[in-house]
């Protein structure tokens, strides 16, 4: 990884990937993980086939944990769209979303017609609380820096879970006003 | 809604709620919740976590839990619709924000916006956890098998893969 990090390297727009090299390429990195599938994408990207460097590749990512949407589904759209154009960001979507959607649906089906069956459904209830238990632990993991020294931040993130998972406010509505409100207490807070 | 096609409905709810879900798939959790248990009722509180844990256990990303709601609603047409409502209106998004976001990389703005978003992201996350686990954790041990898990997650590098199987194992053996 040390040798990629030197300024000798072709910055990632210079590459000419074919929609081929793409597809397979999110293809395989949507096999590769499970949920949070950025280590996988980075390992791809960065590491094997050397299609950014880290600091582009940080760059890009630095933006996910505040964008809206599926930061992975939207970073390969990007990505394509910069190599191929509008037919480029169409084969990462497909090489990404391609596989895990044939499978899902596949799981599916599977549900609709077992899914009153006990034993599946007390195995699924036994891997739901495991993934809610994995879900806490990335959550801690990034409330511990918010949460570490008094601002306003605590407050907003109390404020949102309150709002959202105890009064259950629907989701639009209150980001309208929650996300103005936390931006301009942010700036008060770096002028003060 | 009566007398709408649900995949319009679907399509709609799916890519207003993609714009919102700051942070990524699983921040639009509370709210896919709301709309399909609550208000479209297209499907049980216990469907719906059902439908996570397929989910996490779905190579890919975490954006798969759409996909299965709508395949939930409306069949084969409705996983496609739902997964690329979810997906187009934030792609375009990202598509001109990493464009002008690095020319603004000192400005205190966008440090702001940063600042303020980040924590806006981490509740939403919360609360997708607290909504789930109210759903999935109806018995002691199932609340304990979270409470594990989470600790497990926190101090160690376990694979999940490890950690879903022996989830899968307890669920099936009638234990949770």
């Amino acid at each position: 990884m040390s040798e990629t990090q030197t300024d000798s390297v072709q910055p990632a727009t210079h590459l000419n990937l074919t929609l081929t090299e793409l597809f397979l390429g999110f293809a395989k990195i949507s096999v590769s993980g499970f949920g949070f599938i950025l280590p996988w994408a980075r390992r791809l990207i960065v590491d094997e086939k050397k299609w950014m460097t880290p600091e582009e590749f940080n760059e890009t990512f630095s933006l996910s944990q505040f964008l809206p949407g599926p930061n992975v589904v939207n970073m390969a759209v990007v990505f394509g769209s910069r190599m191929r154009g509008a037919a480029g960001a169409a084969a990462a979507f497909a090489g990404l979303l391609g596989p895990p959607t044939l499978i899902a649906t596949f799981l599916s089906f599977l549900y609709s017609q077992f899914g009153d069956a006990d034993i599946l459904r007390r195995i699924l209830t036994g891997i739901a609380a495991a993934a809610i238990g994995l879900m806490i632990a990335a959550i801690a993991k990034m409330a511990e820096p918010l949460l570490r020294k008094l601002s306003p931040s605590v407050l907003i993130f109390v404020v949102t879970f309150v709002a959202i998972g105890v009064f259950r406010f629907p989701l639009i509505q209150t980001l309208l006003v929650l996300a103005p409100v936390s931006i301009a207490l942010a700036y008060w807070w770096q002028k003060r | 809604m009566k007398g709408t096609d649900p995949l319009v409905t679907l399509a709609t709810h799916f890519a207003m709620l993609s714009l919102f879900a700051i942070g990524g798939a699983n921040a639009g959790l509370p709210e896919m919740h709301r709309l399909a248990v609550e208000v479209e009722h297209w499907m049980t509180d216990q469907q719906f976590a059902d439908l996570f844990a397929i989910a996490q256990v779905t190579p890919g990303p975490n954006v798969i839990i759409s996909t299965l709601i709508g395949y939930q609603v409306a069949g084969i047409m409705g996983a496609f619709v739902a997964t690329v409502a979810v997906c187009g209106p934030t792609c375009v998004a990202t598509f001109f924000l990493t464009r002008i976001w690095d020319r603004f990389r000192t400005a205190p703005l966008r440090i702001a916006i940063q600042a303020g978003l980040v924590p806006v992201s981490v509740g939403l996350l919360a609360a997708s956890a607290w909504i789930l686990a109210q759903s999935t954790d109806r018995s002691a041990v199932a609340f304990v098998l979270t409470a594990t898990t989470a600790l497990v997650g926190i101090f160690t590098r376990v694979n999940p893969l490890w950690v879903f199987a022996a989830a899968a194992f307890l669920g099936g053996t009638g234990l949770i």
